[in-house]
């Protein structure tokens, strides 16, 4: 085979993973729906409700078995795409946003297969797979084909920093998902309190996310292209291709397709910068379809989100959840320390001479390990456990993806290669 | 303040211990699940709080001060990539002007509280050093009473010790026989589990893994030691930073060395990638065939030399080490000028007296023709402008616009004429009319090499410091001190366990043991946290 048809199988692989980890979503989802029935009634026999919930119980473990044997497909999948990719590029696909972020989504699913082994919890499923499954949507919105690489990264250390980074993300992911998972099992959906609003407007961002991957999807399969001629940061004239409709236009820009819809409103002149006036359209394109999905599911659910799936996990002991979401960031903390820091620090003075410049990539390590330290230091010696150690754990995430999307492709570095 | 006494076993402990060190007695008494964080040893941050010396080390011992530190250091650090700092702006811009210029009014805010610069500001250094005085204090503060606390432990355990461990169990006994059964199952069972197990009378001490809690210490050690290696930057002589150009065949002298090195460049090539499909241009390598000299004496002659030291292809990620000194390849200039030919020519006859060929970097004055022909270079100029006050003059000595005044004298003119030549143009001297033109007939192009030379003498510290962090970090998350008690009171049998941390395992253990002993002891109710 040549190089070419290695990366056009790897690239099915990729695909059959995808589908894998979606349908192993809804098997899991399938499980967690058979719980326990409601107590006997006076009226039913307590033999009975206990058969029944016996049987409930075996179909519970059946399918979330199912869901498990499904992940694991997905995982070699991917796997082997990873293999076959490398063999046909020549270096590991490690080296842009689209190989990292779906390198990424296959450590979160090796972290998820790890600590299902130790607790054997199918609902994790339910909320790692769909982490998994956005950032493997979110990788191929960037630059899928195969580039070779620049000197600066033709280095062993490549392979050895990046997945070392990726495997400790990966488990933080998992920390994130139960941290989540411990949140909606126990807030309190009574009343409106600031804890559910946090957690409503945490979703909604998440939403915002998912809208943004939909949105993408749908107008990239229609080849939807319009143009605009504007006079960008720097004085200059300049044509700028939009992929999604015009919200809003460039300030003071001239449409050159003109079978397409004009620009409701005009970029604001504040927002500066290479492209801006395309990635604040892409921005509002988020903000709103998140906005009118977690609409709809709320005049469908008639509910707070999180009280919606509250009942899910009613099963959950709280404290196993508050366990697994530390346990995942215990194991991942020194390998993060290994991958960030020191992988990073020596392959620097390798590379560049210097083994720690402030890069803002750098600094931003530095914040995530920080972050994580004194997450650690409050949780082992401060004693803050449950609601405040699962909020932390979720913003520890949080952040992790600020530095991989926001750094990368916004705050422009010696990482920016992805830009 | 005087020791403490326990009145059980009779240890003497220091003043402000919590828990008999021996034999794990609570001095004071209460309920619920008794605090192991330190093994209940006195520290010396919750017992004296009285001196001024006293109300400063408490402050640094604080883990609460600590994680403040560690969350101002965040949010200080995020604050400076909000613009990139001044290293990653132009080297030639003013940053007074740039960011203004770049970010608008933010970006004047930035540049005057000197954010631009924050990284080496005097107030995030003092963080550092705050980070490091904590971390000092809080390790001596409390790894040095724990490391004796581990020592110090019998293995026979007051009930009140037992009682309120998280787990523990009772189970009562028949005869003395059935306890000397337990016993000898248990201690294969754990054993074999990794456990070391001690005996004392009808007491059993499992213990695994307690490296385990000297881990954060271990971590503390390697951090200071990293903070160590940063500072020792700021120390003259500790690190060194150069860059050299070197043009292809010269011979350059490193000048931080004081010319004790000299780096010559027998080439550069950039390597593009040559595969069928790419459309873009893009560098495979950047390569530069170095060979490093070092000043010597010569034994024979007495007389200083340059000696070859070492013979090198530097390309990235493959830097040059020679002892201290290692030589990255950081920068490249490809196809500079290097040298000018000229040739004269009569205006009218159109006949060619001679050539010169100027070297661009280090030119020669005076040129020799046949026939009695003289050029002279007045004025030299690699890189061309007008100044100011509109007179000719140069930005760099770096030939990326040379200009050049010359003079020629002939037999017919010793008064000489002059020529001003720029690179695509040239001016005659407007007084006077040349008979003679001099025409550019040929260039020479050279390639550039940039060469980063660095001197870390701080480097062995800086990576033992990680690899100590990195050691004590694996002690903490990867290792667990777990330990099981095991003793008769009476015709009970006590069960306790505790570890610090996850319970979940431990407690799978502690079932594993109960099974296979065949206590009577409801695994139900082993954990006391095991609860909501």
């Amino acid at each position: 085979m040549d190089a070419s048809q290695w990366i056009s199988i790897s690239g099915n692989l990729l695909f059959t993973a995808f589908g894998l980890y979606f349908i192993a979503t809804v098997l899991f989802m399938l499980s967690l729906s058979y719980r326990k029935a409601q107590r006997a009634n006076d009226t039913k026999d307590m033999k009975q409700v206990e058969e029944e919930n016996q049987r409930r119980h075996l179909l519970a473990v059946k399918w979330g078995r199912y869901g498990f044997l499904t992940t694991v497909a997905g995982f070699i999948s991917q796997s082997t795409y990873f293999v076959f990719r490398w063999i046909g590029q020549g270096h590991a696909p490690l080296s842009n946003m689209f190989e990292f972020m779906s390198f990424l989504s296959l450590t979160a699913t090796l972290g998820f297969i790890i600590i299902y082994v130790i607790y054997r919890l199918h609902s994790l499923g339910v909320f790692v797979l769909p982490v998994v499954l956005t950032l493997l949507g979110w990788s191929a919105v960037f630059d899928t084909d195969p580039q070779p690489l620049v000197p600066s990264l033709q280095s062993y250390w490549l392979t050895l920093h990046v997945s070392t980074v990726a495997i400790a993300e990966g488990l933080f992911a998992v920390g994130f998902a139960a941290g989540l998972m411990y949140v909606i099992r126990t807030v309190d959906q009574k009343v409106s309190s600031r804890q559910t609003k946090a957690l409503e407007f945490f979703l909604c961002t998440i939403l915002m996310l998912i809208g943004f991957l939909l949105v993408t999807m749908v107008f990239s399969a229609a080849n939807y292209e319009v143009s605009f001629e504007y006079i960008n940061e720097q004085g200059q004239e300049q044509t700028l291709i939009y992929e999604l409709p015009p919200i809003a236009g460039p300030y003071e820009g001239t449409q050159l397709s003109q079978d397409r819809m004009s620009p409701l409103i005009s970029t604001p002149t504040m927002f500066q910068g290479v492209d801006a006036p395309r990635k604040f359209n892409t921005l509002l394109w988020s903000l709103l379809s998140g906005l009118v999905l977690y609409g709809l599911l709320r005049l469908a659910l008639r509910n707070r989100l999180g009280a919606a799936m509250k009942p899910w996990l009613s099963e959950l002991k709280p404290s196993m959840l508050d366990e697994i979401s530390y346990r995942a960031i215990a194991i991942a903390f020194p390998i993060f320390t290994l991958g960030a820091l020191i992988f990073a620090m020596i392959w620097a003075e390798q590379a560049w001479g210097r083994f720690w410049g402030w890069d803002p990539k750098e600094v931003w390590a530095l914040i995530t390990w920080l972050f994580y330290a004194a997450y650690l230091h409050l949780r082992l010696r401060r004693g803050w456990q449950g609601s405040k150690s699962a909020w932390l754990a979720v913003i520890g995430f949080i952040i992790i993806m600020f530095n991989l999307v926001f750094v990368n492709l916004i705050i422009a570095g010696l990482h920016s290669y992805a830009a | 303040m005087e020791q403490l006494h326990c009145e059980s076993c009779g240890h003497e402990n220091p003043p402000g211990t919590q828990l008999c060190q021996a034999c794990g007695k609570p001095f004071h008494e209460d309920d619920g699940p008794l605090n192991m964080r330190y093994e209940g040893v006195a520290l010396r941050s919750q017992t004296y709080q009285r001196t001024f010396v006293d109300q400063v080390w408490n402050f640094f011992a604080s883990v609460k001060v600590g994680i403040w530190f560690m969350f101002i250091t965040l949010v200080a650090s995020a604050i400076g990539t909000i613009y990139p700092q001044q290293m990653y702006i132009p080297s030639n811009a003013d940053p007074v002007f740039y960011y203004p210029d770049q970010y608008g009014t933010l970006g004047s805010v930035y540049v005057s509280l000197g954010l631009h610069n924050m990284y080496s500001s005097w107030w995030y250094v003092t963080l550092l050093v705050l980070i490091g005085i904590s971390l000092i204090i809080t390790s001596i503060d409390r790894g040095i009473p724990l490391h004796k606390s581990l020592k110090q432990q019998r293995v026979r355990r007051h009930t009140a010790f037992m009682k309120r461990q998280r787990i523990h169990g009772q189970s009562g006994l028949e005869e003395d026989r059935d306890f000397a059964t337990i016993v000898e199952k248990s201690k294969s069972f754990l054993t074999k589990k990794g456990y070391k197990v001690r005996q004392d009378g009808q007491a059993l001490l499992a213990e695994k893994g307690r490296l385990s809690r000297y881990g954060p210490y271990v971590v503390h050690v390697g951090l200071i030691l990293l903070l160590i290696g940063s500072l020792m930057r700021i120390l003259p002589g500790f690190t060194m930073d150069d860059y050299v150009w070197v043009r292809d065949g010269q011979t350059v002298p490193i000048h931080s060395t004081n010319g004790q090195y000299h780096i010559a460049s027998e080439g550069f090539v950039l390597e593009l990638y040559d595969r069928p499909g790419l459309e873009e241009l893009i560098p495979e390598q950047f390569i530069t065939e170095a060979v490093l000299y070092e000043q010597m004496m010569n034994d024979q002659t007495g007389e200083s030399e340059l000696k070859q030291v070492k013979r090198q292809t530097i390309k990235v990620n493959q830097p040059m080490v020679h002892d201290n000194l290692r030589i990255y390849q950081s920068d490249y200039i490809l196809n500079e000028f290097s040298q000018f030919s000229f040739e004269i020519e009569h205006k009218e006859t159109e006949q060619i007296i001679g050539e010169v060929d100027v070297d661009l970097y280090n030119p020669q004055r005076d040129y020799e023709l046949q026939g009695d022909y003289h050029v002279r270079l007045i004025e030299y100029y690699p890189h061309f402008e007008l100044d100011q006050n509109n007179q000719p003059a140069t930005r760099s000595n770096i030939p990326n616009n040379p200009a050049f005044i010359f003079e020629l004298r002939t037999p017919q003119n010793p008064e000489g004429e002059r020529s001003w030549i720029f690179v695509g143009q040239r001016i005659e001297n407007p007084d006077a009319q040349n008979e003679y033109e001099l025409k550019i007939s040929d260039i020479t192009f050279t390639n550039v090499t940039g060469l980063l030379v660095s001197k870390e003498l701080s480097l062995p510290v800086i990576y033992s410091g990680l690899a100590i962090t990195m050691l004590g970090l694996m002690l903490c998350f990867y290792w667990q001190h777990r330990r099981m008690w095991l003793q008769k009171e009476q015709k009970v049998l006590w069960l306790a366990a505790h570890t610090n941390k996850n319970w979940f395992g431990l407690r799978n253990e502690v079932e594993a043991l109960i099974d296979h002993t065949q206590l009577a002891i409801d695994k139900q109710t082993l954990d006391k946290e095991e609860d909501v």
